[in-house]
């Protein structure tokens, strides 16, 4: 018998193309999603060798990062945007790329709309010029992030020089609390091992509490897998996955259906199957996280209060958090909730699905938002946004006060205009809160569609489980009464 | 690329650690379609304020800086996104190598595509060359990729490794399309036994 092997060396020994000693393997690409922002020069440096796609059927695109999240009947203000979103157009249509572009009924991020439209199945090998690919990996898929040389090769071979990594499992014991979202699992993560803790690694996440989350929730942990330095996040395929596949547009039909599911089933680990490295999170454990500080490792539950650098045993450690809490303009031991907010962005590939929606959504019904705080939501993509619409979520939102957006990763990275002004406050379902991620000296809390919706209500940041209570709890700012 | 010879400069001193990526190039900067121009926008946000004056107190704005080819950073240096801007940007300005004591993944990998050495000292070693920078802020360091040492002005030197592959096409300034595209038979051998599991210009 052979010996027991991970869901990742199944998948990864499946794709190799090639291998010789002592230089990495040949890796085949099932799929490539390819957007605007990290494309452009790739498709040049196919011009300048004369070469074509070669699988433009394993191909697909759609515009989403600069692409604005206002009124698609208006033009594109920015001109070095609207030039990048033109030259994806011309380069889909020139190497003939399917494209979902602006006015496309499917556009939308790129990470949503892989799984959405069926193209993202398990087993397969999926990259994109973009570190949140990790996102896939939900579906059992191996799904990574590249940079632009490699989008250059995968368009010109369909393959990639890879180095094997290592496997870690993040097993997560016992349930959710009510409350406690799967960004919470994430973001607990991150807190205890660092951003740089999963590096060289593939996350796998298993165990009960992740059996039990749906297909969306299981994205959102994945697609955080690079906050944690891992490039890819799994979850091997099981009946919650294959009945969010099924029916899908792209995904098998009929006797295929039936070929692929009886592959599907023989991915997962085996039993016995060894990994590199691993940690345990007790899911009932688990309050709301949010993050404190400038990367997003730096998190606590939100009851929690802002550590002291000077207990940081590590002087790099203590460093870093005196770094952060001055770009945060927070002090040592004070509490995140009931700290004022300026903005609430609800959106991004980590949570900007229909149950991300539906999540904050419960919160605003019946609720105004503080009329001090601009909530932003935007959904992942035209097919969420169409759905939400149909569900009257759009109707909660835009009567709680929150603006109601196209389709966009708007102000994850506040390229197409959506950001932050200097010093203000965001609470954020989006995944990076690097100094100025969302607009130059813009400060970011990260955290769950429930806290987000409930800090809009509150004004400030605040634990929907108690959101009665936390509204009114906002600390006054300088120049301003008891809110 | 150009082979990747040994080069000697003094260093630029950057010692914290997770140095990520929007810092190296904040994503404003990404809607160019070119390559080219970025070496203006590295660490924009550290080192303009917001009316685009330099900040006097950040490193690449002290004098004698611009020009010097080794960066020295603390830990897990361009930790996030994949924006091979970042190793542009680096390059533009005149950086030939980062010391570190580690590399996010996707950074290190792009960094060698572009000529960058992603040089990951052990952490006494980084000490040390973080000691004798500060003892004279003009010290220099020879990068020897061949050798595979970055050697201090006192004589002595710290060794490091780069994968074979990765070291092999760097110092023969080849590049790795040119290898994959010479395996396109054995592609067309892996497609042939391997059908495409989605057709993605039409829903099944």
């Amino acid at each position: 018998m052979a010996s027991p092997s991970t869901l990742f060396a199944k998948l990864w020994d499946r794709h190799v193309v090639a291998e010789t000693p002592g230089h990495p393997a040949v890796l085949y690409v099932d799929l490539h999603l390819v957007h605007e922002v990290t494309s452009p020069q790739a498709f040049a440096g196919l011009a300048a060798r004369g070469l074509k796609v070669r699988r433009p059927d394993l191909t697909v695109a759609t515009a989403d990062h600069s692409t604005p999240t206002h009124d698609r009947a208006l033009p594109v203000a920015d001109e070095l945007a609207a030039a990048q979103i033109r030259k994806l157009e011309k380069n889909c249509a020139e190497h003939g790329i399917p494209l979902h572009g602006m006015r496309s009924p499917h556009q939308g991020i790129v990470h949503v709309i892989g799984p959405e439209l069926g193209l993202t199945q398990p087993g397969m090998t999926i990259v994109c010029g973009d570190s949140h690919t990790a996102t896939h990996g939900a579906l059992g898929a191996l799904a990574f992030g590249i940079g632009t040389s490699e989008v250059e090769h995968v368009l010109a071979t369909q393959t990639l020089l890879q180095r094997r990594p290592g496997t870690y499992e993040v097993r997560v014991e016992g349930r959710l609390g009510p409350g406690v979202a799967a960004k919470d699992v994430i973001l607990a993560l991150l807190a205890r091992i660092g951003i740089g803790g999963g590096t060289g690694h593939v996350f796998e996440y298993t165990g009960p509490a992740i059996r039990a989350l749906s297909m969306e929730q299981r994205m959102t942990i994945c697609n955080m897998s690079i906050e944690g330095g891992a490039r890819a996040g799994m979850v091997a395929p099981d009946d919650t996955t294959f009945e969010y596949v099924a029916g899908r547009p792209y995904a098998p039909k009929g006797a295929a259906w039936d070929r692929a599911l009886a592959d599907w089933r023989t991915l997962p680990s085996d039993e016995g199957a060894g990994y590199d490295r691993s940690v345990t999170i007790d899911a009932a454990a688990l309050e709301p996280m949010v993050t404190y500080g400038t990367n997003p490792g730096m998190g606590l539950p939100i009851t929690g209060r802002v550590p002291d650098p000077d207990h940081a045993a590590d002087p790099a450690r203590r460093q870093a958090l005196r770094k952060a809490l001055a770009y945060m303009d927070l002090r040592p031991g004070e509490p995140l909730l009931g700290h004022p907010v300026d903005v609430v962005f609800i959106g991004s590939c980590t949570n900007s699905r229909i149950s991300d929606l539906r999540q904050a959504a419960a919160v605003l019904a019946g609720r105004t938002v503080d009329p001090r705080v601009r909530v932003l939501v935007v959904p992942g993509s035209q097919d969420v946004k169409r759905q939400a619409e149909a569900e009257g979520l759009a109707e909660v939102f835009r009567a709680a006060g929150a603006e109601w957006r196209e389709a966009g990763c708007s102000m994850c990275i506040a390229m197409n205009g959506d950001q932050l002004a200097p010093g203000q406050y965001a609470v954020s379902t989006s995944n990076r809160n690097f100094e100025g991620r969302q607009g130059a000296g813009g400060r970011t809390f990260l955290a769950s569609p429930l806290t987000a919706a409930a800090s809009a209500v509150a004004g400030a940041v605040a634990d929907a489980r108690r959101l009665g209570e936390t509204v009114g709890a906002r600390w006054p700012r300088p120049g301003e009464g008891v809110g | 690329m150009t082979p990747l010879a040994a080069f000697t400069s003094a260093v630029v001193p950057l010692l914290a650690d997770d140095v990520d990526t929007d810092q190296i190039i904040p994503a404003r900067f990404l809607k160019t379609t070119d390559k080219a121009g970025l070496g203006d926008s590295l660490f924009a946000d550290w080192r303009y304020d917001a009316a685009g004056a330099p900040r006097p107190g950040f490193v690449l704005n002290r004098p004698g800086m611009p020009g010097r080819q080794v960066l020295l950073a603390g830990d897990n240096f361009g930790a996030g996104s994949s924006r091979e801007h970042a190793p542009w940007a680096l390059t533009a300005f005149g950086f030939r190598a980062v010391l570190a004591t580690s590399f996010a993944d996707i950074f290190r990998a792009n960094a060698l595509k572009n000529g960058l050495l992603p040089v990951a000292l052990d952490p006494a070693a980084h000490a040390r060359v973080a000691d004798l920078v500060e003892a004279d802020p003009d010290a220099e360091v020879t990068v020897d990729l061949a050798a595979g040492t970055v050697t201090l002005p006192d004589g002595t030197a710290a060794s490091f490794e780069i994968d074979p592959f990765s070291r092999a096409m760097l110092l023969e300034g080849t590049d790795e399309l040119g290898y994959l595209l010479a395996r396109a038979d054995e592609v067309a051998a892996y497609e042939a036994a391997h059908p495409a599991r989605v057709d993605t210009t039409a829903p099944a």
